[in-house]
């Protein structure tokens, strides 16, 4: 693909050798130095491979980004679908918040939890499925409703319709989801959450609006209730020709070229001091620094100099995990 | 359940809804055959900044919640600056009862993707951002369909449709946290970190996305701009309110004979929308309300004709929000309610504040304290007084947000919670749910 590679330690290779195409992509969605904004489809693609977010995941996502893996690290664990421990093929996930919770939710999830013997974030011993409660999942109209791997699979749910549900599952059966595409498995659903098409025939197509979503527009067709008027020909008033300067807009660089990839500490220290070319050396400017009068003090600002521009020390590709 | 009466149901706008009711709506062809795409055409032939007037003259309202003014909002972005601009489309829908834009980016995405064109135009963006929720996969599948296929018929990318003008159209999926439907926090996570709002100012008109002036908007305030577009200002006014104009989808859940989406005129009552919905539940009398969200104040029954636009809902000391209706009846508990809603909160505060990080955790633990039957009186003095403390006090929204129910169930329902201390009603939590909580 290209002559300049990201020379990966090895506990990234193994990930890197199967997602470094896809994450390339990825990174040219976004502006040239800007390629940070590409962590969270990144975090989603680790997880096609693994199903959850390992320690191998976290370094492929650093070193492809050329920042330090406590700063993946702490992206990774601040969002809840990232998962810190590998993830059954099927994710099921029940509504709790209020209004679910009060129309039955609750009674569905304490249901699951004693049929599957599994509680929050756990998975069945068959690794088949993995339980949560969920906030809030913008339906509303459906309560009390499940998901599985984020598709809307029981609207209106009961703990009986749930059980059949994780029965169908564990017996390899693909229920149909009522509004959404046939159930992949979770790590196929990765796929998609990283920003790539759902490929499979029909599944973009799946899932007809339910009842509830139409019911207003319904009532109104069945009456014969409209917004008068709507004229699609009404005029803009115009003060100034449509083509001049000043309705231009100035691009930003543009998208990553494919193959732009330099080294990890060169990118970081570029992104952290764009004027700088190379990483900028660990102990400098100190001196700038107005020196303290006390003299206990300025020994202790002398030996404490603040951090550089480059990558801590330690965190460099040499001192990787050895795999 | 009942029928409503002629006067109500003239008060039903299909507008953003109409397309729902054609299954292929999300394919581009039949986008087109309905009036779609024809917005871009118009828009394009004319001076971006006579589009941010027309805007302007609608008097078209955020509709995420705060209800600024979006030509207003738009009309921020400094022109002739010599940085790249961006749009930033939030549809990170989470809200709890709010479930209006993931039906608009299943059914109609192409409205949204027409929106952002003429948005990105106006603004004078060549790139532009839908950061959606993680959750959505089934909107996210269509909407990323939808680009899909805007790009392939030259409605996006370069020189769309003979114009000159660029666009770029990413769509970007969260990773499950609410507090990224916040605005600054949704431009930190855009930019690959955790989502944490930002100090304001600078606003993002000045320094939004990779520090460049930025507008964010939802879902439903971009895909209100087309019909705008093509039907003109005034027409647009003669929906709504004098303040508060156009459509807006009015979510309905809870204790009602058909929960759904309903688009209105704003200004419509719960009153009406209650009778459009078929009536309560059978046996069910309305208690308690959210008008928008369970991050605005609760309401009673006895705002049930309270006018549901930003001038009369804020009147009635709430705030529309979402318009997300959650209903509760007699048969549901506000101090139960407020006390779920507590947990989403703490589980969803990102911890950057004090007030919010530590006020939600001891306020959930007293509510746990409350309902397990081991209430004190006190604990109301401290519920408030937390309260109190994060309210107003909070880095941002969210704080606020976790808040408003706690004060208003105290308000309004203020016995419900001596009857929990007193022993009058019977504790809904077990002993087990009460670690950590003394």
């Amino acid at each position: 693909m290209s002559d300049t590679t990201v020379d990966f330690s090895p506990a990234a290779a193994p990930l890197a050798e199967k997602l470094l195409e896809p994450a390339r992509e990825i990174l040219a969605r976004y502006p040239i130095g800007r390629e940070r904004s590409a962590l969270l489809p990144l975090l989603h693609l680790v997880q096609t491979e693994e199903g959850f977010v390992s320690p191998r995941g976290v370094a492929f996502c650093a070193e492809i980004l050329g920042i330090n893996k406590a700063q993946v690290g702490a992206v990774a664990t601040f969002y809840t679908m990232y998962k810190r421990r590998p993830t059954g093929e099927y994710l099921v996930s029940v509504c709790t918040n209020t209004l679910c919770n009060v129309l039955g939710g609750q009674e569905v999830y304490d249901g699951l939890v004693e049929h599957l013997g599994v509680g929050h974030d756990e998975t069945t011993a068959d690794g088949k499925i993995t339980l949560e409660h969920a906030e809030c999942l913008a339906a509303c109209d459906y309560a009390p409703v499940v998901t599985v791997n984020y598709d809307f699979a029981v609207d209106n749910t009961t703990p009986e319709a749930a059980v059949e549900l994780v029965e169908q599952l564990r017996k390899g059966e693909q229920p149909v989801p009522v509004r959404g595409a046939r159930l992949c498995s979770l790590k196929e659903m990765q796929v998609q959450l990283a920003g790539f098409a759902d490929e499979r025939d029909g599944a973009v197509a799946g899932g007809p609006a339910g009842a509830p979503t139409l019911r207003g527009v319904t009532l109104a067709q069945e009456h014969g209730v409209a917004v008068a008027n709507f004229d699609i020909d009404t005029p803009i008033t115009t003060t100034k020709p449509a083509r001049d300067e000043s309705a231009k807009a100035v691009k930003d660089p543009g998208p990553v070229r494919a193959g732009d990839v330099k080294d990890p500490e060169v990118r970081t220290a570029e992104a952290r001091n764009p004027t700088a070319s190379t990483p900028a050396p660990d102990a400098t400017k100190t001196d700038a620094a107005p020196v303290p009068s006390n003299a206990a003090e300025a020994a202790g600002v002398a030996g404490n100099r603040p951090a550089g521009d480059g990558k801590p020390a330690g965190d460099s590709v040499g001192n990787e995990e050895k795999k | 359940m009942t029928q409503p009466r002629r006067e109500v149901l003239q008060k039903l706008t299909p507008v953003l809804t109409k397309r729902w009711l054609s299954p292929d709506a999300w394919q581009i062809d039949t986008y087109e055959r309905l009036d779609g795409y024809a917005a871009v055409r118009k828009a394009l032939d004319v001076h971006p900044d006579d589009l941010i007037q027309l805007i302007k003259d609608s008097g078209l309202r955020g509709r995420g919640g705060a209800g600024f003014p979006t030509g207003l909002k738009w009309g921020f972005i400094p022109q002739g600056d010599g940085k790249p601009h961006y749009l930033v489309i939030n549809a990170d829908e989470g809200e709890p009862g709010t479930c209006k834009d993931l039906p608009l980016m299943t059914y109609d995405p192409h409205s949204l993707v027409e929106g952002a064109i003429i948005a990105a135009y106006a603004i004078r963006a060549s790139r532009a951002f839908i950061y959606i929720r993680g959750e959505a996969v089934h909107a996210a599948r269509r909407l990323r369909n939808a680009v899909k296929e805007a790009y392939a018929k030259g409605y996006l990318g370069e020189n769309i449709l003979g114009s000159g003008f660029d666009l770029d159209l990413v769509v970007h999926s969260g990773a499950g946290a609410y507090i990224c439907g916040e605005e600054t926090a949704l431009l930190d996570s855009l930019e690959g970190f955790r989502g944490q709002p930002r100090l304001r100012p600078p606003f993002p008109a000045i320094a939004g996305l990779y520090a460049s002036p930025t507008v964010v908007n939802n879902v439903g305030t971009i895909a209100s701009v087309p019909y705008i577009v093509l039907g003109g200002a005034s027409w647009w006014k003669s929906m709504g309110t004098e303040k508060s104009s156009g459509p807006m989808i009015y979510s309905l859940s809870g204790r009602i004979a058909n929960p759904g989406q309903y688009e209105c005129g704003l200004g419509i009552t719960l009153r009406e929308l209650i009778e459009l919905a078929g009536g309560m539940k059978p046996g069910h009398n309305l208690r308690f309300w959210t008008p928008g969200g369970s991050s605005t104040p609760l309401l009673t029954a006895e705002h049930i004709d309270t006018p549901m636009d930003f001038e009369g809902v804020a009147a009635a000391g709430s705030i529309l929000g979402t318009t997300a209706m959650q209903i509760f009846s007699d048969q549901d508990c506000p101090v139960y309610a407020t006390w779920r809603w507590l947990e989403f909160y703490h589980h969803e505060s990102c911890g950057k504040c004090t007030p919010c990080r530590e006020g939600n955790y001891w306020m959930v633990r007293t509510y746990r304290r409350i309902l397990s039957g081991q209430g004190t009186v006190q604990d109301l003095d401290t519920l408030q007084d937390t309260a109190d403390n994060i309210f107003g006090r909070s880095f941002c929204g969210l704080g606020d947000g976790a808040a408003t129910p706690v004060m208003s169930t105290l308000k309004f329902f203020r016995q419900d919670y001596l009857d929990y201390i007193e022993g009058r009603t019977a504790p809904r939590l077990s002993e087990k749910a009460l670690v950590g909580a003394h």
